[in-house]
This record gives structure tokens, C-alpha cells and sequence, in this order.
């Protein structure tokens, strides 16, 4: 539905970004993820047809960004950073607005908004002026008219940035229900959002993309082993020493060891549960075993290693 | 073209924040107040005039008070400061609030958006200029008006409008601040009003090209009741050419860099 290939865009000097190609298969909600500065919110300008690429094309739902500009505004919802909304109007006609824009008939057109606004909770503010309106009401306006029309493809340039937690899951599992019937790509720093919502990821750093895939997959390429934390009370040498003979065991780091107690994290292949022998270890040798734990590789962990270490990785 | 939304929009931020009103309100204050001076003034040399019958002759209300009305060195300054204001807005404002990213991703040419904004401040000066029938229509009640000459005026005042609303749109789209738009607006607009002085004392071929384009003069023959193409043509171009210089300006962050 979106494919971009080889994508740069210049400003003046400063190159945004380098040679950037990924693409989002139909109904796929992808997050794209990237520190500030990181070229987001210019790839997503290219793509809502607002700005051209210095080079590289991007297609979105079959149609060239550049060269066909329009057929592709028909057929995308964009929501840019920080909402831009005209503070002066109310809501139910600047939505009557945005509906006739983009070419929602005279008839059919009071229904959409009225659906539009019951979506995206906004039912009860519709006669407010949208100046007036509080952040987390404003996003929704924004998102409402995003989605307004029925596009098959959404841009959305942070969507729940400065929300209280309460709004940022109503938002969230709004953009969860648009699954499915739209293709949408949202950029986030919020990473464990990207994880609830998002099937894939992007991950986008200085202007180059550094990983990109589901996000099951990207842990597993990253983080090849499963973790377990220990904390034992025991001879530190000997501790570390048994636990690195149990097979499947790659690596034991020591987090906090002194030299009659310990806590470790200790990788084994994936798949491999070593919690059990970890115990009976531990009861054999008399260690007095304070805790033990699985621990899952988030989407954080990846996301700083791929950040920090800059490494360039295919799909 | 989807030019309608896009008007109907302009004219209800138009409406909902006070700019319309205060721009009416001033321009219907202060010229009914000129009406008011040159009307009393008239009727002052109606009444001479009719122990006077030579300087009756001289007498009508076109010269008298229509012209005057709106060519007094007052309601010119009340023009040139009031047209700014009508397109300052108009994209500097959209382009400062981030809304112009949005506007432009829509489905929507950038001609059509630019034909929506300034057929709106065209139809809000309409209105501003149908405010002043009313004096018409009073003059109509006492006088005897000279149709023709009343219509020229009228289309003089029109054209001159779309011209200045045109050029007050392209200064609007060069920045995102208002009152720069608004004052390189004025800039421009007193430059057009003042360069025919000069075209005497420059003299010879520059001096033609002066007085070619100053607006006064323009406005004198249509004021007059002189119906002349070249006028027109003059500002239809001066309209087209600030018109496709901000469709340019509008254009311009597509151009690849």
C-alpha cells in the first residue's frame, strides 16, 4: 500500500534523510520510530504529498506522491505534528469543511461527520469553537478529520504526544479500531504504544533507516537469546561458574555481585527456559535463591541498541 | 476545482472573528461620515447655485460628492490602510498556525485554494463597497445622478479592489506574519499610488512609464465616466500577474531542492 524506495530529502545543505525504502503491506498499522530529529516527520510530509523528495520515489496506494499527487491526496488521511486546526471555526462545520474538501457529496455528507465525530468521541463538543477545545480533544478533532472521507491510508505525526494517560489509551485503541480497514502509519517516540498497536516498525535514525519489520522478528534479530534474572546468595565465583555450566547457556553478566550474593542475567538460547536448572542449581549447592525471573526483550531494549549502535539492518 | 468549500470557509473565518466586522464598521463609519461633509456641502451650493444659474451649471453630484467621497486624500489613506487588512490573513496566518500543510494535502488543487481565499476577500469587498449605495440611493432620493459616470465609478472602484486584493494575497503568501503581509502590502500599494507624482519631474520615455502606472490617474478617467480599455486591461493584468505570482509562491515548497 505504501512503498518507498531510496527516499532523500535535502534542505539546503542539511540532508533529513538518506536513502530511506520500506513499505506497508494493506491494512498493516506500522510504527515509525525514531529519536527527535530523526527525519519522521519529513518522510511523512513527503508521503502526505506536502513536500517533494529531492530524490528516491514513494508510491502510495499505487500512485506516484510526486507525479500524481492528487490521486494520492484522495486516498490518505494525514494528521500532521503539533494538529493544526483553525482555532476560529467550530467543530461539526470545520468538519463539514474538511468532508466537502475532499469531495464527500452534499447528501451523504452530515451523516460521515455525525459518524466521523461518534468515532473519535467528539460528539458532545461538536457547536465548541475548536480554540477553546483541551489537547487531548484537539487530537481527536485532528484524528476525525484524518480519517474523514474513508482513506485508505493514514499518516499520523504523533498522535498522542501530550495526552494525559487517560486519552493516550482512548486514542490508542481508537487507532487500534482503524485496523484493518486502513492501512495507517503513526510516528511515536512512545515506544510501548508502538508495541500495542503496531504490527511492524520502522525504526528511522539520522536520516537512515536503521531496522525495520515486525516487531517479534526485530527481537528476536536483536536480542538472539532469552534472559533470565537471578539474584542468588552464594560464593559469586562458584555461583557464576555453575550457572554458566548449565547447557544452553551463552552469557551470565553480573548485575550487582558481591562475594557472598549476586544478581545476574543470564542468556540462553532462545527457547531454551533455564529457570528450572537455575533452581536446582541453586538447591543442590545450598544457594540461597532470592529471585528468578524471566525477563521479555521490549521494543525499548531494541530500539536503543539499534539507536546506539547504528547498525544498518535489512528487513 | 473545488473552489466553493474553500470560500465558504474563508468567509466564515471572515465572520466569526471580528476582522469583518471591524473592517465594515470603519469603512462604513468614516465614509458615511465623508458622505455626510460632502452631501451638506453640495446642497450648500445647490442652494447658491440657484440664485447662480452659470454656476448651477457646473453643478452635479458625480463631481460633487461621489468623486470626492471616494478620492479624498482621507478615504484614499482609509483604502490603503483598510485592503491589508482584508487579505493580511489570508495565507500568512495558515502558513503561521501549521493549518496550510494540512489545507494543501487535501485533495484540492493549489489553484482552487488560492481562487477560494480570494474570491472570499473579493466578496467581502463587495460587500464593503455595497455598503455605499446607500448614499446612492440617497442621492438618488434628492438629485439628479448621471448614471453612466455612477457605473464607471463603480466598476473603477471594483477593478482597483481586485487589483489591490490580489497584490494584498501574494504579500500574504510570501510570509507567515500578518503584519509584515499587511505592510508590504501597504508598501506596495502606496507605491502604485504615489509613483505618478514623480512622472513629471522624471520626464521623457521613464516618466510615461511612471504615469503608466499610476493608479490615480487610472481612476481619474473611470471616476469621470470615461470608459477606457486600457484601464481596464491595466488592472485586470496588475490582478492576473499578483494572482500568478502567489499561485508561484503557493507552488514554490513543491519545487524539488
Amino acid at each position: 500500500m505504501i512503498e518507498v524506495q531510496r527516499l532523500t530529502k535535502c534542505y539546503g545543505p542539511i540532508t533529513a534523510i538518506r536513502d530511506v525504502s520500506f513499505s506497508v503491506a494493506p491494512g498493516e498499522i506500522v510504527g515509525f520510530l525514531g529519536p527527535n530529529g530523526a527525519g519522521k516527520s519529513t518522510t511523512m510530509r513527503i508521503l502526505a504529498c506536502f513536500m517533494p523528495a529531492s530524490s528516491g520515489t514513494a508510491r502510495v496506494a499505487g500512485h506516484d506522491v510526486f507525479a500524481e499527487s492528487l490521486e494520492v491526496r484522495r486516498r490518505i488521511g494525514y494528521l500532521p505534528e503539533n494538529v493544526p486546526l483553525y482555532g476560529d471555526l467550530r467543530v461539526a462545520p470545520y468538519l463539514d469543511f474538511v468532508a466537502e474538501v475532499k469531495g464527500v457529496g452534499r447528501a451523504e455528507r452530515r451523516r460521515r461527520v455525525a459518524e466521523v465525530m461518534e468515532r473519535c468521541l467528539i460528539t458532545d463538543v461538536q457547536h465548541r469553537l475548536i480554540g477553546r477545545l483541551s489537547k487531548g480533544y484537539r487530537q481527536r478533532v485532528g484524528l476525525a478529520q484524518a480519517i474523514l472521507g474513508d482513506p485508505e491510508v493514514l499518516i499520523l505525526d504523533e498522535p498522542t504526544i501530550g495526552l494525559d494517560p487517560k486519552q493516550i489509551t482512548e486514542i490508542r485503541s481508537l487507532i487500534k479500531s482503524l485496523a484493518g480497514r486502513h492501512t495507517v502509519i503513526l510516528s511515536t517516540h512512545i515506544l510501548p504504544e508502538v508495541s500495542m498497536v503496531c504490527d511492524g516498525v520502522v525504526i528511522i535514525n539520522k536520516g537512515s533507516i536503521v531496522a525495520q519489520g515486525p516487531i517479534d522478528t526485530l527481537v528476536d534479530q536483536f536480542f538472539p537469546t532469552a534472559r533470565v534474572e537471578v539474584e542468588i546468595a552464594g560464593p559469586s565465583a562458584a555461583v557464576h561458574a555453575g550457572m554458566r555450566a548449565i547447557p544452553g547457556v551463552v552469557a551470565v553478566q553480573g548485575v550487582t555481585v558481591t562475594d557472598s550474593a549476586g544478581r545476574y542475567v543470564v542468556e540462553a538460547a532462545r527457547g531454551r527456559d533455564v529457570r528450572a536448572e537455575i533452581f536446582a542449581l541453586a538447591s543442590q549447592q545450598r544457594w540461597r535463591l532470592l529471585e528468578l525471573r524471566q525477563v521479555g526483550t521490549t521494543l525499548e531494549e531494541v530500539f536503543m541498541r539499534v539507536v546506539a549502535g547504528e547498525e544498518e539492518v535489512g528487513p | 476545482m473545488r473552489v466553493w468549500p474553500i470560500f465558504k470557509k474563508e468567509m466564515r473565518l471572515y465572520f466569526t472573528s471580528p476582522v469583518a466586522y471591524a473592517i465594515l464598521l470603519v469603512f462604513t463609519v468614516v465614509m458615511g461620515l465623508f458622505f455626510y461633509l460632502q452631501f451638506s456641502t453640495f446642497a450648500m451650493a445647490s442652494m447658491q447655485g440657484m440664485m447662480n444659474p452659470m454656476m448651477a451649471r457646473e453643478l452635479n453630484v458625480s463631481d460633487a460628492v461621489m468623486r470626492p467621497l471616494f478620492f479624498n486624500t482621507l478615504s484614499v489613506i482609509l483604502f490603503l490602510f483598510l485592503m491589508p487588512v482584508i487579505t493580511m490573513r489570508l495565507f500568512a496566518e495558515e502558513r503561521r498556525s501549521g493549518t496550510l500543510e494540512l489545507l494543501l494535502t487535501y485533495p484540492v488543487r493549489d489553484g482552487a485554494v488560492l481562487a477560494g481565499k480570494y474570491l472570499a476577500a473579493l466578496a467581502l469587498y463587495v460587500v464593503m463597497l455595497g455598503l455605499t449605495l446607500v448614499y446612492v440611493a440617497m442621492m438618488v432620493y434628492f438629485a439628479r445622478v448621471e448614471w453612466g459616470a455612477l457605473l464607471t465609478l463603480y466598476l473603477g472602484l471594483a477593478l482597483m479592489g481586485a487589483a489591490f486584493l490580489a497584490i494584498g494575497t501574494f504579500a500574504s503568501s510570501v510570509t507567515e506574519n500578518q503584519i509584515v503581509a499587511a505592510l508590504i502590502t501597504g508598501v506596495i500599494l502606496l507605491g502604485f499610488w504615489i509613483v505618478g507624482w514623480f512622472s513629471d519631474s522624471v520626464g521623457g520615455a521613464a516618466g510615461r512609464v511612471l504615469s503608466h502606472f499610476s493608479i490615480p490617474e487610472r481612476m481619474d478617467s473611470l471616476s469621470k465616466g470615461v470608459l477606457d480599455t486600457r484601464d481596464i486591461v491595466y488592472f485586470v493584468n496588475l490582478t492576473a500577474l499578483a494572482l500568478f505570482l502567489s499561485l508561484k509562491s503557493l507552488e514554490a515548497r513543491r519545487w524539488k531542492g
